[in-house]
């Protein structure tokens, strides 16, 4: 522990971390459970430590829209949202992509309504998969704070340009207080490094347009655009990963991986559950089952070569999902079968919806879950802990 | 048409006037057809047409470029003279 840990929930942390970043300007919206965020960082504002343009907006819809415009001006530009605010935004997040904005977004994970419910799951991240951002995941609070820290370097690369998505799971770590360790400030300024825009539009010397329509002969390049950044982004998501453990001493990768080389049932989990899983192996391990389990913490771009690696030769993979295609699978299943193709021989792979609206997932749940798969009991769609 | 590697990224582009090139006079049902004599240059049909396809010259009105008009008749609907009549294309 050193003299500056902090004692402090995962919403002031990532607010912290935006402190530090200071940007030029946030345009959000509260929605619980990322209220905390946007509350201390508008104190931040109002008490003058940041020389962040603090823009009040009546909706999400608009935030997104002020965000997505000023970063386009050249502004580094910061919001954050949650369930239904993030669903309200949906319209704008695919033109933020195809607009080339690097804004940084942080989701507090929530179940998306209805029935109305304000607990953690990734139905509202998962619904955002699609719109061509980054999306990192973090297992606690340090990780959310840390993500926050990188996420800007990620985006912004020269050749990525993509806006990112830094998703901690709702109550479970916005509002759970952990001890962290911090950066310095100016450690944090001269990793993030000042913002250089690319064709902003307030470079009246070179002057572009943006936003314009696309008829059929360019839509598509434009999104074959998206593909090219994102495989750039996957290259680029390892570098910074290496260069934050030089300033921090903590180690990141795209799939994190837990007791994974030598066991032969996995659990593949996203954000907080990392940890809980990570409980249940040590516990599965102790009892001489060959558990271990990873997590893909960068989510958008999939790191498919990488989960197909972690794949090979295991006997069975579950895929937990906190989140359901009502009528097909948890989203993450079909992507990892999809990684598993490329494998000779396809282990078993059983998908586990869990903790839909905030249902406990506790260690012996996960636990289970192993158990099943080595008992063969595993069917290819499980309800975890639904009570019928 | 602009090839693929020289394609800005976001679909931004920095060549100014690019719309000219996306021809919206196809879309069009009907067509403006300007009857000279009763015409007084007063220019509203230049002020109100959206897509720029009133032709000035020496002050004056000269006529409709067809390439880009859409046929909308906001020209015929403005003309204090009526000297714009829409005619099925
Ligand atoms: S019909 Fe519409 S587009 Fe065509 S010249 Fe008249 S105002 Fe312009
Ligand atoms: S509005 Fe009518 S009168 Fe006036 S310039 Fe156009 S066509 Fe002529």
């Amino acid at each position: 522990m050193s003299p500056k840990d902090m004692a402090i929930n995962g919403d002031s942390a990532v607010a912290f971390a935006w402190k530090q970043i200071d940007p030029d300007v946030c345009a959000a919206y509260p929605i619980t459970p990322q209220t905390i965020i946007v509350e201390r960082f508008s104190d931040y504002v109002a008490d003058g430590e940041v020389h962040t343009e603090f823009v009040c907006v009546e909706s999400e819809h608009s935030a997104l829209t002020v965000c997505t415009a000023s970063q386009s001006a050249g502004a580094r530009t910061f919001t954050a949202t949650a369930s239904q605010g993030l669903a309200y935004m949906w319209e704008m997040l695919p033109i933020t992509s195809a607009m080339r904005t690097p804004l940084i977004m942080a989701v507090a994970n929530r179940a998306v309504s209805g029935p109305i419910n304000i607990n953690n799951d990734h139905g509202d991240v998962m619904a955002a998969r699609d719109c061509g951002w980054i999306s990192l995941f973090s297992e606690n609070v340090q990780e959310a704070y840390d993500m926050s820290i990188i996420a800007p370097r990620i985006a912004e690369h020269w050749d990525v340009q993509l806006p990112c998505l830094v998703n901690l799971d709702g109550f479970i770590l916005t509002h759970a207080i952990e001890r962290i360790s911090p950066l310095e400030t100016h450690t944090v300024k001269e990793f993030v490094g000042e913002y250089k825009a690319r064709y902003p539009l307030l470079d009246h010397r070179n002057p572009v347009s943006h936003g314009l329509m696309d008829g059929p002969d360019f839509y598509y390049q434009h999104k074959y655009q998206l593909v090219e950044a994102m495989a750039k982004a996957a290259q680029v998501a390892e570098e910074v990963f290496k260069e934050f453990a030089e300033i921090s001493g903590r180690e990141y990768h795209s799939v994190e991986r837990y007791l994974c080389d030598d066991a032969e049932y996995i659990a593949i989990v996203l954000g907080s559950s990392f940890g809980t899983a990570k409980a249940a192996v040590d516990k599965l391990r102790a009892e001489g089952v060959k558990a271990g389990c990873a997590m893909p913490r960068v989510y958008r771009p999939f790191p498919e070569k990488m989960l197909a690696e972690l794949m090979k030769g295991k006997k069975g993979v579950a895929v937990m999902d906190k989140h359901l295609s009502i009528g097909a699978y948890g989203p993450l299943y079909p992507e990892m079968i999809a990684a598993a193709l490329d494998l000779e021989v396809i282990p078993g792979m059983y998908n586990y919806i869990y903790g839909l609206g905030g249902v406990d997932v506790t260690v012996d749940h996960i636990k289970s879950i192993f158990e099943d798969m080595v008992e063969g009991r595993s069917e290819k769609v499980n309800f975890l802990g639904v009570k019928l | 048409m602009v090839e693929y590697k020289d394609m800005l990224i976001g679909g931004r582009t920095d060549k100014p006037g690019s719309a000219e090139g996306f021809k919206t006079g196809d879309w069009r049902s009907f067509v403006p057809v300007v009857d000279m004599d009763k015409c007084i240059d007063c220019l509203t049909c230049w002020v109100y047409c959206p897509d720029d396809s009133i032709i000035i010259k020496d002050d004056k009105m000269a006529g409709i470029k067809l390439s880009h008009c859409k046929g909308c008749g906001i020209c015929a609907s403005v003309c204090p003279k009526k000297a714009i009549a829409m005619v099925e294309d």
